[in-house]
């Protein structure tokens, strides 16, 4: 077995044991992101040598025995993140000259576990897409490809190049962020288990904000096991974030193996959508039954505002990122295009520097928070973000866990869904009602499509009972038995 | 009649609002840890989240919490236990951010009510509609360079309590007294220190004018006036303009203006056209701001002596005038020296030098109590001399003089100069004798009647004896002598 | 229930092009007359869509901001930050001595 198809789970019992070092894993994948980043185009930045560094220092706390189970581990880090020394673009031009001089909480926490950064992972610009095509760097090609078919497919998004890095194995983890989905819609599209976890469990700190009240950061991996010991590092209580949790971080990986007997587990009926595609259906109705045989309570529930998450969503995070955006004005950093006075400055770098869909977001949300338009829209929005927090509450009076299919369909093509910004937003229909009651979730492969492409279930769980949510998704794991690699991987023939 | 414009159609009434942005005194800025300290190397005083670098985030200041809540009781007002942070948003170089955390819909504080006093010797009573905790903003100068201008986030940052009083002034002068005593109010409590050159203390006034009687007018807000002066001129100045304006058939707009202290008259700022929608909404990187009911009680019951309570205190323990106990408690300083003077001696005549020759002498000399060149113990025991008769009232004076020019203790100077009072009734039969012998004329004209004559004889005998006699004692000798 | 309806529907609350040229503005974005119509049709397809939210009743409804709803945590006045001004203007496009510089504003 090639050492870029391992696990983190077995890649750190290895080097553990001694059988194989931080850094010829990290020259491994180092090879291999040189190989494959030039079609796939996962990475906006490579940081071979940061990485061969930091491969050594992790091969001395092996050998000094302070290893954890992250050290000397290869990651992808979404360029969403700050780190010091190192470009951050947000996957846009306007950040394109960006140094940042410090580093996220979540990037600090996996460095201080001896983590590897083989380099900043594309994305939707400003994490601001469901495909990775409004990067100013590029889209991203989805290694999976259609049986039969040569063309190119969309990883999702926003962690696009998180999702294709660690599914085409040219990463062993990665870090991502999710917004309406983020990390689990492209997991889904990428045979990838992802976890955005309770909002607040992770700090924002260093991250660069799209939308503050929804944003989390949270792993993608290959296995249910590899989240849980990558979501361990990356949470905890930050002082810098008001936002942050004050919780105690539970052992993720222990609640991988409790199963999930005597579990009940919610099925809302609204999530059944029509034009939804029959065989996303049928694996849902899969995954009920594993989880029946595996010893849990199936119970139909109601989630009646389901339908109002998205366009609620659409209200709520572009009003946000209007305003968390405005600092990108070309005075204190990042990219400037000079004008005849400061007005001037401020309409032509930023509109210069930002995409068509950052642009749309940034308009959408100056609207709906502007004089006479608050009221019907972003208050109304909130209030309703208040029902749907509601429906959460009150279901889970009756289950301890929610199933529901990850997204509407599998992996689209490349300049596909492209109609109109609505088309593409429907993407995230399922994902997003998590995001605004602050709530854990989770996407797990769970089958192919017809196609041959992977699609995804998600778990959704009680405030900070991401446990439940590892347990009742390792089970689901282990009754699909996902194994199924795609067509661009590192080491292929 | 309260104060009135005259104007071509008639009497005119102000009516005047006041905002004021009060920096909060504290050792670091209201969402950052980066000093709150006034100065500082440009940009040196700046942290990553005060410069909105990406991914930062506000952690509010207790300090400044406390503070504004202590500036809420001296005003007065409604705490509120439970209220909200909003983001304002509008683009400026000075705003990094570009939008300012503030509080719109749920201010920390409520409605409150401040006393001023006019000259004339009425109180008025102005209401105070609410206190909001935001950021300062930073600085941009616009004359360091040809083509650029320049901006310095020294101040970005830093807390503001913008105090918002009720369009309840009348007039120019009700205007400066209650700049003013927000002012003392805040510097008693140490909550801000009201330095308006600094810029730590600005006003934004709100000015319209009506017709007695009639409902409010539209009015204009004038940006960062930063003196009382300035202030007072600037709400004439404007209500001016405004009647003006009115009376010519025209009607005033609502705008934001500047008031220009060289051309005394204000104008119009430029742009910002729509800078009003501010497109507020909650502040999504921070939670709600709920305060413990025991932590403002405990504020509370720790609270200085606020100005009005102090003056009411001096009136009824020293038995000075209201008018006096007013300017003795002017500041928090003023009013520690009265006390540590005033304590265990004669209250009024301490009241009365420190009001009358100790003022003038710091006038002259340019010195603030800070930097007096008499401390409250030389005083006190200058008034200790006077009090038990070592010296007399005049003689006190030129100890005084002395005290300031050297910085020695009176005692010593009374000493070094032999400046003791003379008690000897001897002496002073002697010194009287001697001068009306010399004086026979002056003396059939004050027996037949000059009365006025007898501040003559006194003066006369006090020269003679170099300023030392005893004062009562003389009157007494020469009014007998002459009888 | 029905996936989510594409086309916008007619509706009160729709941009014209003076609309879109003040948001623009609100938001310091330049935009071109080519861009406008495009921006139009976009925009107006993005608020048809979240028209739906008019069929919910919400009274009485508290607002939510965020997800936790706990209260806030106050930090100690303590100075713990700054004096690294090369830091906060390595990244400046344009700097005088230690200071950011910007187009020369007239107020």
């Amino acid at each position: 077995m090639s050492l870029t198809d391992l696990t983190i789970a077995e890649a750190s019992a290895k080097l553990r044991a001694r059988e194989i070092s931080a850094v010829e894993l990290t020259t491994a994948h180092n090879e291999a992101v040189a190989a494959l980043n030039p079609r796939l185009n996962a990475y906006i930045t490579t940081t071979p040598e940061q990485a061969l560094e930091q491969a050594k220092a992790a091969d001395a706390s092996i050998a000094a025995g302070t290893a954890t189970p992250l050290t000397g581990i290869p990651l992808a880090i979404k360029d969403l993140f700050c780190t010091e020394g190192v470009r951050t673009t947000a996957a846009s031009k306007i950040l394109d000259p960006f140094i940042p001089p410090y580093e996220s909480t979540v990037t600090a926490q996996l460095k201080a576990a001896g983590a590897v950064f083989l380099g900043k992972a594309n994305l939707d610009e400003f994490a601001m897409g469901s495909s990775n095509i409004t990067s100013g760097y590029g889209p991203v090609e989805n290694p999976w490809k259609r049986n039969g078919s040569d063309a190119k497919l969309v990883p999702g998004g926003s962690s696009g190049g998180s999702a294709a890095a660690v599914a085409a194995r040219i990463a062993m983890g990665a870090t991502g962020t999710d917004t309406g989905g983020s990390i689990r819609q492209p997991a889904a599209f990428t045979g990838l288990t992802g976890i955005k976890p309770t909002y607040g469990r992770c700090s924002r700190y260093g991250i660069i904000a799209f939308a503050s009240s929804l944003d989390q950061a949270g792993p993608l991996a290959r296995t249910t096991e590899d989240c849980a010991i990558l979501l361990q590092a990356m949470s905890g209580f930050d002082p810098r974030d008001s936002t942050s949790a004050e919780r105690h971080v539970p052992d993720f990986r222990a609640a991988i193996s409790r199963g999930v007997k005597g579990r009940r587990i919610g099925i809302p009926a609204e999530y059944r959508m029509d034009g939804i595609s029959a065989e996303i259906d049928a694996l849902w109705q899969q995954g009920i039954t594993w989880l029946r045989k595996a010893g849990a309570e199936i119970i139909d529930i109601s989630l009646p505002h389901t339908k109002y998450g998205l366009p609620v969503y659409y209200i709520v995070a572009p009003a946000e990122a209007s305003s968390n955006l405005a600092r990108y004005d070309g005075v204190r950093f990042g990219a400037r295009v000079d004008g005849e006075d400061l007005i001037d400055m401020y309409e032509r770098t930023r509109a210069a520097g930002f995409g068509a869909e950052v642009k749309r977001r940034i308009m959408i949300g100056t609207y709906v928070l502007s004089a006479g338009y608050y009221d019907a829209y972003y208050l109304k929005a909130q209030k309703i973000r208040a029902l749907i927090l509601r429906d959460f509450t009150e279901a889970f009076g009756k289950v301890d866990a929610i199933l529901t299919p990850a997204t509407p369909s599998a992996a689209f093509g490349l300049g596909e869904k492209m109609d109109d910004p609505v088309t593409m937003y429907l993407n995230d229909v399922f994902t997003v009602p998590s995001n605004l009651a602050g709530i854990p979730a989770m996407s797990v492969p769970a089958g192919l499509s017809s196609e041959g492409l992977p699609l995804g279930l998600q778990i959704i769980g009680r405030h900070f009972d991401e446990e439940t949510v590892f347990s009742v998704a390792a089970a689901i794991e282990r009754a699909a038995n996902f194994t199924t690699k795609p067509a661009i991987i590192a080491g292929a023939k | 009649m309260g104060y009135m414009l005259e104007g071509s159609t008639g009497a005119w009434e102000i009516v005047v609002g006041l905002e004021v942005h009060a920096q909060v005194i504290s050792e670091s800025k209201l969402f950052s840890g980066a000093s709150a300290t006034y100065g500082g190397a440009p940009n040196a005083h700046v942290s990553f989240i005060d410069a909105g670098f990406p991914g930062m985030l506000p952690v509010i200041n207790r300090e400044c919490v406390a503070q504004a809540v202590r500036t809420g009781l001296g005003l007065n007002a409604q705490i509120n236990l439970h209220s909200r942070f909003d983001r304002k948003n509008y683009f400026y170089a000075d705003l990094p951010n570009g939008y300012q955390i503030s509080q719109f819909a749920h201010p920390i504080v409520g409605t409150g009510t401040v006393e001023i006093e006019l000259q004339d010797g009425t109180i008025k009573h102005i209401g105070i509609t609410r206190l909001h905790l935001e950021q300062d903003a930073g600085k941009s100068m616009h004359d360091q360079h040809p083509a650029k201008s320049v901006i310095d986030l020294n101040r970005a940052g830093v807390g503001l309590m913008e105090i918002v009083s009720e369009p309840d002034i009348r007039s120019p002068e009700e205007a400066g007294a209650y700049l003013r005593k927000i002012r003392q109010i805040v510097r008693y409590l140490g909550t801000c220190d009201g330095n308006m050159e600094e810029g730590s203390m600005r006003a934004d006034v709100n000015v319209s004018v009506r017709k007695p009687g009639e409902e409010f007018r539209t009015r204009c807000e004038i940006k960062n006036v930063n003196s009382v002066r300035f202030v007072m001129h600037a709400v004439e100045a404007e209500a001016q303009r405004q009647i003006e304006v009115w009376e010519s058939g025209g009607t005033v707009t609502q705008e934001t203006r500047l008031y220009d202290p060289a051309r005394g008259e204000t104008r119009s700022m430029r742009s910002k056209e729509d800078a009003h929608d501010y497109r507020y909404f909650p502040e999504p990187d921070l939670l709600p701001l709920v305060l413990d009911e025991n932590w403002v009680a405990d504020l509370k019951a720790k609270l200085p002596e606020l100005p009005d309570d102090k003056r009411k205190r001096f009136c009824a323990q020293y038995g000075i005038t209201f008018y006096d106990a007013g300017v003795l408690t002017a500041d928090q300083l003023t009013a520690d020296f009265y006390e540590t003077v005033a304590k265990n001696r004669d209250a009024r005549l301490s009241c009365n030098w420190i009001t009358g020759d100790f003022f003038a002498a710091l006038n002259r000399k340019s010195a603030t109590i800070e930097t007096s060149p008499v401390s409250a113990a030389a005083l006190g025991e200058l008034i200790d001399l006077i009090t038990d008769q070592t010296i007399n009232g005049r003689i006190a004076k030129d100890v005084f003089e002395d005290m300031v020019e050297t910085g020695k203790m009176p005692a010593a100077i009374v000493e070094e100069k032999g400046l003791r009072q003379v008690t000897d009734t001897g002496a002073i039969d002697a010194a009287v004798a001697a001068i009306l012998a010399a004086n026979p004329d002056k003396v059939a004209e004050y027996k037949s009647g000059k009365d006025k004559l007898f501040g003559f004889f006194v003066g006369q005998v006090m020269k003679a004896m170099q300023g030392k006699g005893n004062p009562a004692l003389v009157n007494e000798v020469i009014k007998k002598q002459l009888s | 229930m029905v996936l989510p309806a594409q086309k916008p529907k007619a509706n009160l609350m729709s941009l014209d092009s003076a609309a879109i040229r003040r948001i623009a503005k609100l938001a310091r974005i330049r935009v071109d007359d080519s861009e406008v119509a495009t921006l139009q049709s976009e925009l107006n397809a993005i608020l048809g869509y979240v028209e739906q939210l008019n069929e919910v009743d919400v009274t009485g409804i508290e607002p939510l901001s965020g997800g936790a709803q706990m209260a806030m945590r106050l930090r100690d006045d303590a100075v713990t930050d700054g004096n690294i001004a090369n830091q906060i203007l390595a990244n400046a496009p344009d700097r005088s001595d230690n200071f950011f510089a910007v187009p020369k504003v007239v107020e």
